[in-house]
């Protein structure tokens, strides 16, 4: 039997998805994503990483999500008029199912999805709590042995910067 | 007793917890309220007026010295406020987007109780925070994450109203949240990195960080980054001179003009709220906490845990009053003023103040 709070979260969590993919006020689906990611960050909490825990509400549901939610409001984004579409959203849920369904049996088996991850580092192995909540060590982790991808990852997010930079910009002939 | 005590401060069964949790609400209610009444009073005296002094209820008045005291000093005020908000007819007017509406006052007000559970007041005998709810090894993070969520009562509130002042209120207060808690963030990172010396495991732990600054308080070693987050706590607040999303001479009562009776209180106990997590987080990082320079409260024992309480009880009301201070001596910026100053000067301000903390420790440790 799962831990009750785990499963009460959990539905609230993918409550909140279906509210947020179903739904079609953008608020109300900005809403739904806010309460998902908040959800995720608890279930973070019950794995005892309460460091990722907390970047998880403080960087998505208290940065990112309130610059969504700021661009729709000022954009002013109406929902669509018309009847619900029904037989189209059934039939997207239908389907993201299957998929999900179809990867699961694919690699759930045999445990290849561990194998797929890659070994365990053997200090993770030798003290596996003092990666998820010690901050400290979660940072020495990080610029020792994945150095690599977190510079990967800066790169793809200056990247990022630069192309939002130079779409913005102005075309220079349109004045 | 003091078993009792400890239970009542640690254990996680439900009777405690909720004993806890009535005790925090009453603790907020009331330091929201008497701060309303430091606001009025301190304003008064600011403007050369008296402020509130007429309210009071019938036995109280009839104690010869202390009915008057209490009636001029406005302190039975509070609650006819309170009372007022309670009993007032709660309309919902027609226009509005109505789950948000009534949602936006809750989502204002529960990120700050929840933040205010884990403020460390004072330090047990025993060396630990006494906190109502002791946070984890993250803790300033965890209350920067959760007092974050708070922008969304401000915004939904403004956005449900469905009419133009709010709207306007909840797009520029957001605006200025998201702007602010840049630089709010990057101030605070060279305390983290001159509490985190070697070998110290927790430097995130709001009381590691206290007791880092025996012997000096971090505003004596990081003025600027104190500074910096001072002014961005007054931004974060929505206090003056930084109140864009209410500001009532050009937008009625900002986001929430359309709010009226305990729904309004609800906002308005939030926004008191945030003043005093606002307060908090400085006088933890920058003010020494419970501690005063040259007291050694620590080796008092239990007594050394109540003078922490009343220490920490006095920086807060000094504070409190620094708020208010400032609010009826500094006129409000203009709305490109404020983004200017956040962006153009207290960011660099913040990022300067931290690549010259790594370049000092760096060379010197």
């Amino acid at each position: 039997m799962p831990d009750p709070l785990f499963v009460f979260i959990a539905a609230l969590t993918l409550g909140a998805c279906c509210l947020l993919v179903a739904s079609r006020n953008p608020v109300t689906s900005a809403m739904g994503m806010i309460l998902a990611l908040v959800g995720i960050a608890a279930e973070f909490f019950l794995l005892d990483a309460y460091f990722l825990g907390v970047l998880q509400v403080l960087v998505y549901a208290g940065a990112v999500m309130v610059l969504f939610l700021f661009i729709i409001m000022l954009l002013d984004v109406q929902p669509p008029g018309g009847a619900y579409p029904w037989k189209r959203a059934l039939a997207g849920g239908a389907a993201f199912l299957l998929l999900s369904a179809a990867a699961f049996a694919l690699l759930a088996p045999e445990g290849s999805l561990a194998k797929a991850a890659g070994p365990t580092p053997p200090e993770l192995a030798a003290n596996p709590e003092s990666y998820a909540t010690a901050a400290k060590a979660f940072g020495r982790s990080l610029y020792t042995k994945y150095m690599l991808p977190l510079q990967m990852a800066g790169l793809l997010l200056l990247l990022a910067l630069v192309g939002v930079v130079t779409l913005a910009k102005a075309p220079k002939s349109a004045d | 007793m003091e078993a009792l005590l400890l239970d009542l401060l640690r254990s996680p069964e439900l009777p405690y917890v909720a004993a806890r949790g009535l005790v925090l609400i009453g603790a907020v209610m009331t330091i929201a309220g008497y701060s309303v009444l430091l606001e009025r009073k301190a304003s008064a005296w600011i403007q050369g007026r008296v402020g509130p002094n007429r309210t009071t209820t019938p036995f109280l008045a009839w104690i010869p010295l202390l009915g008057s005291f209490l009636r001029l000093g406005g302190f039975i005020q509070p609650a006819a406020d309170g009372g007022k908000f309670l009993f007032k007819e709660d309309p919902i007017p027609a226009h509005v987007n109505k789950p948000y509406y009534v949602l936006a006052p809750v989502i204002a007000l529960a990120p700050a109780l929840a933040v205010l559970a884990m403020i460390p007041l004072s330090a047990l005998p025993d060396g630990t925070p006494l906190a109502l709810c002791p946070g984890a090894d993250v803790g300033v993070l965890l209350m920067f994450a959760v007092s974050s969520l708070g922008v969304y009562g401000i915004a939904l509130g403004g956005w449900a109203s469905n009419s133009k002042f709010p709207f306007l209120g909840a797009v520029r207060g957001s605006a200025q949240l998201i702007s602010y808690e840049l630089a709010m963030g990057l101030s605070v990172l060279p305390v983290f990195l001159l509490t985190s010396a070697p070998g110290v495991d927790d430097g995130l732990n709001l009381a590691t960080i206290v007791a880092g600054q025996e012997g000096m308080w971090n505003i004596v070693r990081q003025p600027l980054a104190a500074l910096v987050f001072l002014v961005c706590i007054f931004a974060e607040t929505n206090r003056h001179p930084f109140d864009m999303p209410e500001s009532e001479t050009d937008l009625v009562g900002g986001f929430h003009t359309e709010y009226g009776a305990f729904k309004f209180g609800l906002f308005f106990v939030a926004e008191y709220g945030h003043m005093v997590i606002g307060s908090s987080l400085f006088i933890l990082m920058f003010l020494g906490g419970w501690q005063l320079p040259f007291v050694e409260t620590a080796a008092w024992g239990a007594l050394g845990t109540v003078a922490g309480l009343a220490i920490f009880g006095a920086k807060l009301a000094a504070f409190l009053f620094f708020f208010v201070w400032v609010r009826w001596t500094i006129p409000r910026f203009r709305y490109d003023q404020v983004m200017r100053l956040g962006w153009n000067v207290l960011l660099p301000l913040a990022v300067a103040n931290l690549v010259l903390t790594f370049l000092v420790l760096a060379v010197a440790g």
